[in-house]
């Protein structure tokens, strides 16, 4: 698979380069900006592109701002941004957006666990779901107004909400809990009957449910 | 130069300061008959308007012209003289113009000049005449032994030598009290011309508060820059190398693995000890100036905080125009900070966070909204602004951009924390 590294720090991209060789992807194209990333997804159309949030000239979320575009005039390519801080809202945004990629949004220290960030990177490319567990948290913060529908769920099921939202199968978030995988099924039905969300298959539809009623947009 | 009576004792001090044999006697008495030929222009205007009405209009408007002449003359009388400096009255002098001429007529500051022109000048002249007259007369009642023999001798009554002795002692009283009268006349011109000639105080002090407020917000200001400085240089600085060199450790022990077990436990401790310095880089960064409350303002920012507590926060935020960058970065702070005071004393289960924008209390006349800033919690309460050093940070903090701030805990709880910040700054 072909991917593209947008990252403006030359330490981190050469790294980056190594671990997407690692994870079995070819690198297609390495840039520093916006604009370059743009230019070379046009060009070669890859997989999956890697992007920082903060990058030149600007250093705010042209990164966020660029993925957004990619989404949109290239549904082909799944998007992985990396960022100093998570905000949801770009999260959200990027959800909004539905394409039949992948997207994914992690904290840039998260590349530093080099087995995870590789699971992280492939589900992306296979269109799933790869959120930072702060960006969940965030997330799953409780804003005022409106009756809460998360007061319902049991704190297990809280759990497997929030792992659920950062793109992890049943079989990963068993393994995390320490639970079987038909215990985790059991609970992820009842938090669909709690939160009212009729069923869907697949992965990443089933986290853009969950993101999308928590964002409170139906 | 202000007046001070009362204190008997002050009272005492300048008795015997300005007694008769000091050279304040004579600096006084020159200071007050100097007032003379300073006043005399405004006292030919005044008797010719008096006396010669109708066609003499032009004595006032003399006066008028003369105005910033006289004050120069008067404070040049004040200084060399009495050499006390009585200060310049706000932008006077300057270019002339006629536009800058109108402008002085129309100023608050031209019209005490002239009050004490028309007013305090001509009644200091009438006193000065009095010193002088004092002196005159005491000098000459002191020798009336001296000089009697001129007189015919058929003038002198038998009682002449009793009313001879009455007027030398009157003339020698005389002498003695013209210093003290002289100096109680300095001190009477010297606090008129202060509060007339000099800048209005009130107005001055006004202005120095302005100031003030102007530096202190500069100091804010870039103090909050420096925050931000800092935390850009850490951000692209050493917290990308620390991450680079993590993931080049988390590589190496991914791609090494048929290393032997101690080299493999050392790059294990590696890569944990990179991992700990870059969570540890990243908490004080954000104590410093989150990059997402620059970029995104506060909305943002306080639910990063939010999702990081150790216990379930609701979060709601009605700001619809965002205040000034040092507001924002008090009020991050202040909720940065209850939060962890939280986390550590209150036992709470579950916290409120609620930030609005309010129109201010002084109502519409104090022009500036709020920022109003409430947490909540179930806690156990009890905390003592008077104790906790988190609490004497937070209001110390707030106090810096005028803000002010409300505890409410009572021992079991709930614990209200309110924050109001102006969001002009």
């Amino acid at each position: 698979m072909r991917a593209v590294i947008a990252e403006d720090s030359v330490l981190l991209r050469i790294g980056l380069v190594k671990v997407l060789e690692m994870a079995g992807f070819e690198v297609v194209a390495e840039t520093s900006d916006a604009e370059g990333l743009l230019a070379a997804v046009e060009a070669h159309r890859p997989e999956l592109a890697l992007v920082d949030v903060r990058m030149p000239p600007g250093f705010t979320d042209e990164g966020v701002r660029a993925a957004l575009m990619i989404r949109q005039e290239s549904p082909g390519t799944a998007v992985l941004l990396l960022s100093q801080y998570v905000e949801e809202r770009y999260a959200a945004d990027l959800l909004a957006t539905q394409t039949r990629a992948g997207v994914g949004y992690l904290l840039k220290q998260r590349v530093a666990d080099v087995e995870e960030f590789i699971d992280a990177l492939r589900r992306v490319a296979s269109g799933g779901t790869a959120l930072d567990p702060q960006v969940v948290a965030q997330l799953l913060l409780r804003r005022g107004g409106g009756p809460d529908p998360l007061a319902r769920l049991t704190p297990r099921e809280r759990e497997v909400l929030a792992l659920m939202a950062e793109g992890r199968s049943n079989a990963g978030i068993a393994a995390e809990l320490v639970v079987s995988e038909s215990a985790v099924a059991k609970h992820i039905n009842s938090i669909f009957a709690k939160l009212d969300l009729p069923q869907a298959d697949g992965d990443h539809r089933r986290v853009l449910a969950v993101l999308r009623f928590l964002d409170g947009t139906p | 130069m202000a007046i001070r009576g009362g204190a008997p004792r002050h009272a005492y001090t300048w008795i015997t300061a300005h007694a008769p044999w000091s050279a304040w006697a004579w600096r006084n008495t020159t200071f007050t008959a100097a007032a003379i030929p300073a006043a005399l222009p405004v006292l030919l205007g005044l008797t010719a308007t008096v006396t010669a009405p109708g066609p003499g209009r032009l004595p006032p408007l003399l006066v008028l012209l003369l105005g910033p002449l006289l004050t120069r003359l008067q404070r040049s009388r004040f200084r060399t003289l009495l050499g006390l400096d009585v200060p310049r009255a706000e932008r006077e002098g300057g270019r002339f113009s006629p536009l800058a001429a109108a402008r002085w007529l129309r100023s608050e500051a031209a019209w005490r000049q002239y009050g004490y022109h028309l007013l305090v000048s001509p009644l200091a002249a009438v006193a000065g005449a009095l010193v002088v007259l004092a002196w005159a007369f005491g000098a000459a009642a002191t020798c009336v032994y001296g000089w009697i023999w001129i007189l015919p001798t058929d003038t002198r009554t038998p009682a002449w030598s009793t009313d001879c002795d009455a007027v030398t002692v009157g003339g020698v009283l005389l002498l003695l009290l013209a210093p003290w009268l002289a100096a109680l006349i300095a001190r009477l011109d010297s606090v008129a011309a202060a509060s007339l000639l000099g800048p209005n105080r009130a107005r001055e002090l006004e202005r120095r508060v302005e100031d003030l407020a102007e530096s202190r917000a500069g100091v804010l200001d870039a103090a909050d820059l420096e925050r931000r400085r800092i935390e850009r240089d850490l951000h692209d600085g050493a917290q990308q190398r620390l991450v680079a060199l993590a993931m080049n450790l988390g590589i190496a022990r991914a791609t090494l693995t048929d290393l032997p077990a101690e080299a493999k436990a050392v790059i294990d401790e590696a890569h944990r000890g990179a991992k700990e310095a870059i969570e540890e880089l990243n908490n004080l960064v954000r104590g410093l100036h989150p990059a997402v409350l620059e970029d995104r303002g506060l909305d943002a920012a306080l639910s990063g905080i939010a999702a990081r507590a150790p216990f379930p926060v609701e979060l709601t935020v009605d700001i619809a125009q965002r205040p000034g960058a040092t507001v924002e970065a008090v009020a991050y702070f202040v909720v940065s900070e209850t939060l962890a005071n939280v986390a550590k004393h209150a036992r709470a289960a579950h916290c409120r966070v609620h930030a609005e924008r309010v129109p201010a209390a002084g109502g519409p006349a104090h022009g500036e909204a709020l920022l109003r800033i409430t947490v909540t919690d179930d806690g156990v309460g009890g905390a003592d602004p008077a104790r906790g050093t988190g609490l004497v940070g937070l209001r110390k903090r707030v106090g810096s951009v005028d803000g002010t701030i409300m505890i409410e805990s009572p021992l079991g709880g709930p614990t209200v924390i309110t924050v109001e910040l102006p969001c002009g700054l």
